[in-house]
């Protein structure tokens, strides 16, 4: 029995959450082999080499893996899943993009999303957006599993030296082309691994009005969340979107500011290790997972908290 | 060019589901039930598609008990031409669904299937993707943006660093975002028109496809409950817990 990782990356480096799923894949089995699909990805199938738990490294490369084109990739995962009991990767787009295409074609029950390794064979899931939890287990022979990063920690990225093998390209799909990719770039910390998520809701009133939820983020050195309730009245882009439709996130703190608390915003934060929740309607839904709640006016209490905050700095100094 | 759209009957999503008190599952008896809705966003897509002269047919298919002749009713209301609901009994998982419709594609020849990317209540974001891979058709998931140019398709797809823009030939799969559009509400006179529009029942078992399920449910628990917290009465308060309680500032 052996573990096939599917490592995430854009060619230069490993996205972060592979070493999420690194860990994941460990805890199946400890012959855990890593393949890396791209073009020119030399550097990241070095790093993926160093990480623990990572045995082995199969490096495929050919122009058109170069944006991870689905159609492109399972090919090559089939060729290799032979040697495998397990097939896992994380459960974000790439993964749930990819995964699905892989399982079908090898006529194997996909187990989605997973919190917890339980046994080789059984796992913990989430289902209705985190309101109840399943304990599942899997009779096919071989398993394709993805798994929520955010339950895992991360591997060390270093100390490991496995072997890097180069496999052999499928052929291009051609039915499917890239066109491209608009990334939203930021000097924040990203919002599914910062340590702070300041998070803004409908309370906001405007788009206009989320300057206060920057301003206390750049204090808190946080990544900017919101409500889906903000997304859609336009305040602020869809990738801060914290949610059942969004990122799950998981931080040191999270500060929920004019956020009700619909069941599906909660499913995407209440997992974080402390949360605050300012609202001024006392009954808001948001305060039944706080662990501080301050029943306020947003606009009076923001400008008050960075002050605050502000006289914190003055007095550590 | 002709569009399948396969829809789900799930626990409406306003619904606070309740465990049931054997752990063998989630209560759905006497729960309120509506179509997935992502789902609604990919009829929505499909009928807009039509209106715009550019297909000529829409059919929904639902998989799932009789009840999901509802959901089929519904898409049936909102613009979809016809329909067909393949009865199914007990859990059916999204590899047997992709087979299941694999069959009702291989006899409706649609140009092109949408669904939504992800159904609500098992959470499993596979059944489109299964589909494409057993068709060997392209797959466009998460999308928020189609346009259709000289026959095919560019998608504007969701993912975790922004957007991305691929281009598929037809015939293919597309599992809609909930951002791809803003769902209409059916009329009445089109839940009446509805009504007279023929659906058209298979049996699951009559598709020639096994579709027993290859995972054991062995428990459903309700999440861990968070430990109550506190209401505190200023600002100040509240950065003092921060910092000395939580330690988290």
């Amino acid at each position: 029995m052996s573990v096939l990782l599917i490592a995430e990356h854009n060619n230069k480096e490993l996205r972060p959450f592979t070493l999420n799923a690194a860990t994941a894949a460990s805890q199946i089995d400890n012959e855990v082999h890593a393949v890396i699909i791209g073009h020119n990805c030399e550097e990241a199938a070095k790093a993926l080499s160093k990480l623990e738990f990572v045995k082995k490294v199969i490096q495929v490369e050919a122009t058109h893996y170069e944006n991870f084109v689905a159609e492109n990739f399972a090919p090559v995962i089939l060729k290799l899943a032979d040697n495998y009991s397990h097939i896992i990767s994380s459960a974000n787009t790439f993964g749930k993009n990819l995964m699905p295409r892989i399982a079908a074609a090898l006529d194997t029950s996909q187990i989605s999303d997973i919190t917890k390794v339980i046994t080789p064979d059984t796992f913990l899931r989430p289902i209705y957006a985190g309101n109840a939890f399943a304990t599942v287990k899997s009779k096919d022979t071989k398993k394709c599993v993805t798994i929520r990063p955010t339950s895992f920690d991360a591997c060390e990225s270093s100390g490991g030296s496995a072997p890097i093998e180069k496999a052999q390209a499928s052929e291009e799909f051609l039915k499917t082309k890239f066109v491209k990719r608009e990334e939203v770039k930021s000097d924040r910390p990203e919002l599914g691994t910062a340590r702070v998520v300041v998070s803004g809701g409908r309370g906001m009133q405007s788009g206009d009005n989320f300057k206060l939820i920057t301003s206390l983020a750049d204090k808190l050195n946080a990544a900017i969340g919101a409500s889906r309730a903000a997304v859609d009245a336009g305040y602020i882009s869809n990738d801060h979107q914290v949610g059942q439709t969004g990122k799950v996130v998981v931080p040191d703190l999270y500060i929920a500011v004019g956020i009700s608390g619909a069941i599906q915003h909660l499913a995407g934060m209440k997992e974080s290790k402390v949360i605050v929740a300012i609202n001024k309607d006392g009954e808001a839904p948001i305060f039944s997972v706080a662990d501080y709640g301050l029943e306020a006016d947003l606009f009076e209490a923001v400008p008050q908290f960075l002050d605050e905050l502000n006289k914190l700095n003055t007095i550590q100094k | 060019m002709k569009i399948l759209v396969a829809v789900k009957r799930v626990i409406d999503y306003n619904v606070q589901i309740r465990v049931k008190e054997d752990n063998s599952g989630v209560v759905t008896d006497n729960v309120k039930m509506s179509t997935n809705p992502p789902d609604d966003n990919a009829i929505e897509e499909a009928v807009k598609i039509k209106e715009a002269g550019k297909a000529t047919e829409v059919v929904a298919v639902s998989i799932g008990e009789e009840k999901a002749q509802e959901t089929v009713r519904k898409a049936l209301a909102v613009g979809a031409d016809r329909g067909i609901l393949v009865k199914t009994e007990g859990v059916v998982e999204p590899l047997s669904v992709s087979k299941l419709l694999q069959k009702i594609v291989e006899k409706e020849k649609p140009d092109l299937v949408f669904m939504g990317k992800q159904a609500i209540d098992d959470d499993c974001n596979q059944t489109g993707q299964m589909l494409s891979a057993l068709l060997n058709w392209p797959q466009a998931t998460f999308a928020s943006k189609i346009e259709i140019k000289d026959g095919k398709l560019e998608v504007t797809r969701e993912i975790d660093e922004g957007l991305e823009t691929i281009e598929i030939n037809v015939p293919a799969i597309v599992t809609c975002d909930l951002r791809l559009n803003e769902p209409r509400y059916a009329s009445l006179p089109n839940i009446m028109k509805a009504k007279k529009k023929p659906i058209e029942q298979l049996n699951a078992s009559d598709l020639g496809v096994d579709i027993s399920p290859r995972i054991e449910q062995i428990k459903v628990v309700e999440p861990p409950k968070r430990k109550a917290g506190i209401k505190v009465s200023s600002v100040s308060e509240l950065v003092q817990k921060l910092k000395n309680e939580a330690k988290v500032i």
